[in-house]
């Protein structure tokens, strides 16, 4: 009998896992909540977004070609990942946040986690108004929508992400104010100029960023490095940005203001690891956060694999590599097989390009910018002031009194932001909430399995 | 293709495919919901965070950045 390979996400890294375990024989299932493979980086809808915005896109049909092997779910929302005593997978299928979607149980022999990360946005004072969102948001609306967070967009955080998002938001019809960057020109000459040789090895990602360097340039759009959108102005929604020079550890230099119009903003810092499937399956959490994999895309769980972004941030190129990797393993192959040698080598290539990513790491000066009254926990508004006073309490302690991290988010989007204004983990990655479902869903799970148990 | 959505009790085009949240954004609606009695709008885009919920068809908390409106969906704001 073929190995029963479930693959959790349909982004670069599940439809490579997904593709080498087909190959390798396995029975192949794909679990994914967006509506058509792709995730986040080939996200898409044919008829209402401009190609131009996509990358590597025959590499992606070529991936969606070999899906016809699969068993494939789309719209499913994973909400139980369990790996005590076989492995299992519960799903609900339909229309996000329907009521009374199809339940859907899976067992596998193989799991390959491959559900990716969010975007990492830093509180600023004025980031709950209308018009602020996430990078990632900006990418999705044009990518997915064909839309634009507004008319005229400032893109600031830091990291080659925003050069894509502002490059979707032109494609679309909006207009880049300005793209801000934390770090410094000098400290990304250092850490991007470092060992061109590893760069070469890469030309298809520096090709890429060139690209969109030209297309900024064409757009005549300013680029700012050293700086932050410090605050956001508005009344009901944005209406201008303060930006700011900041120091090498993010720190706001009094002075340097400026006031950008614009009736938006893209904010992105970084990313972070959806880890919620990994954490109830039981995997290790590496000290970075990150699922702890071996050479073999293994988890700490047996036959339990990962790959791509929730391993690391380090691309969708690197993410292929990793998933390929997963998925013929947890096929049954080894990794000593010379089909797996041009992979292999391909991911020791983009671990070395990713390793520059740390240039832009988040630096922890940029709490100076906050005002006591800023909100951080955006689903229980919750301010600064209000996390500062339970700093020194336990971490329960500090959840319950401030609700900060409780809301109905639970913690993905400040979870690392009040650790970071803590000093301390407040270990919101204990609790792993994979996706929400109505009681009534879960009602209907239980009247269904009555009866059969009964039997037994 | 168009289709024909009601937010609130006001009738809002969009195109077929879009997200809910699509076709707000593209008839210059940024703000659907009220927290803490402030506006809030689709902030994350990616089903994550949260902050874009409404009701649909009268189901409460369906993420509009998540759920792809439907011919004749009834859209109404959420407060919390």
């Amino acid at each position: 009998m073929s190995r029963r390979v479930v693959i959790l996400g349909a982004g670069p890294a599940g439809l490579a896992a997904a593709q080498a375990a087909l190959a390798r024989g396995a029975e192949v299932t794909v679990l994914d909540e967006g509506e058509r493979a792709g995730g986040q980086f080939w996200r898409h809808h044919d008829g209402l977004t401009d190609p131009r915005m996509q990358h590597q896109w025959p590499r992606f049909e070529r991936l969606r070609g070999a899906l016809e092997g699969a068993r494939v779910h789309e719209s499913a929302s994973f909400w139980r990942v369990a790996a005590d005593g076989g492995l299992r997978v519960h799903a609900l299928i339909g229309p996000a946040d329907s009521a009374g979607r199809a339940a859907l149980t899976v067992d596998a022999d193989a799991l390959v986690i491959a559900t990716g990360a969010h975007d990492r946005a830093l509180p600023v004072p004025g980031w709950t108004l209308p018009g602020v969102v996430t990078a990632g948001a900006a990418q999705a609306l044009a990518k997915r929508d064909g839309v634009t967070p507004g008319r005229r967009t400032v893109v600031a955080g830091a990291g080659p992400f925003l050069l894509p998002v502002a490059a979707s938001i032109g494609l679309a019809g909006g207009t880049v104010a300005e793209v801000v960057e934390a770090v410094g020109s000098a400290a990304i000459m250092r850490g991007w100029g470092r060992a061109p040789w590893q760069l070469a090895g890469s030309a298809g990602k520096a090709g890429e960023l060139a690209e969109y360097v030209g297309d900024l340039l064409r757009h005549r759009t300013p680029y700012r490095f050293g700086s932050a959108v410090t605050r956001i102005h508005g009344q009901h929604a944005v209406e201008a940005v303060t930006v700011q020079r900041i120091d090498a550890d993010w720190r706001p230099i009094p002075g340097t203001e400026r006031t950008v119009d614009c009736d938006s903003v893209a904010l992105g810092h970084g990313f972070t690891p959806r880890l919620e499937a990994a954490i109830q399956a039981g995997c290790a959490i590496s000290p970075e956060r990150f699922v702890a994999v071996d050479d073999r895309q293994a988890t700490t769980v047996p036959g339990v694999f990962a790959a791509g972004e929730v391993t690391g941030i380090a691309g969708a190129d690197a993410a292929l590599a990793e998933g390929a990797v997963a998925g013929f393993v947890a096929a049954g192959g080894e990794l000593g097989d010379t089909r797996l040698r041009r992979i292999l080598h391909a991911r020791r290539r983009m671990h070395a390009f990713a390793e520059r990513l740390a240039t832009h790491a988040i630096r922890p000066g940029w709490t100076a910018w906050l005002d006591d009254d800023t909100i951080v926990c955006r689903c229980e508004s919750v301010t600064r002031a209000r996390i500062a006073e339970y700093a020194d309490a336990s971490s329960r302690g500090m959840r319950l009194a401030t609700r900060a991290g409780l809301g109905a988010c639970q913690g993905r989007t400040c979870g690392r932001s009040v650790e970071a204004l803590v000093a301390a983990s407040v270990d919101y990655d204990h609790r792993p909430v994979l996706s929400s479902i109505r009681i009534g869903e879960l009602a209907g799970l239980h009247d269904h399995r009555t009866p059969h148990q009964e039997q037994e | 293709m168009s289709i024909r959505i009601a937010v609130d009790g006001a009738e809002v085009a969009g195109r077929e495919g879009q997200t809910i949240a699509g076709v707000l954004i593209a008839a210059e609606r940024r703000t659907w919901r009220t927290a803490d009695g402030a506006e809030r709008g689709v902030f994350c885009g990616i089903g994550v965070c949260q902050d874009c919920i409404l009701t649909v068809n009268g189901v409460e908390g369906v993420r509009a950045c998540q759920r792809a409106a439907r011919d004749g969906d009834v859209v109404e704001r959420e407060s919390r």
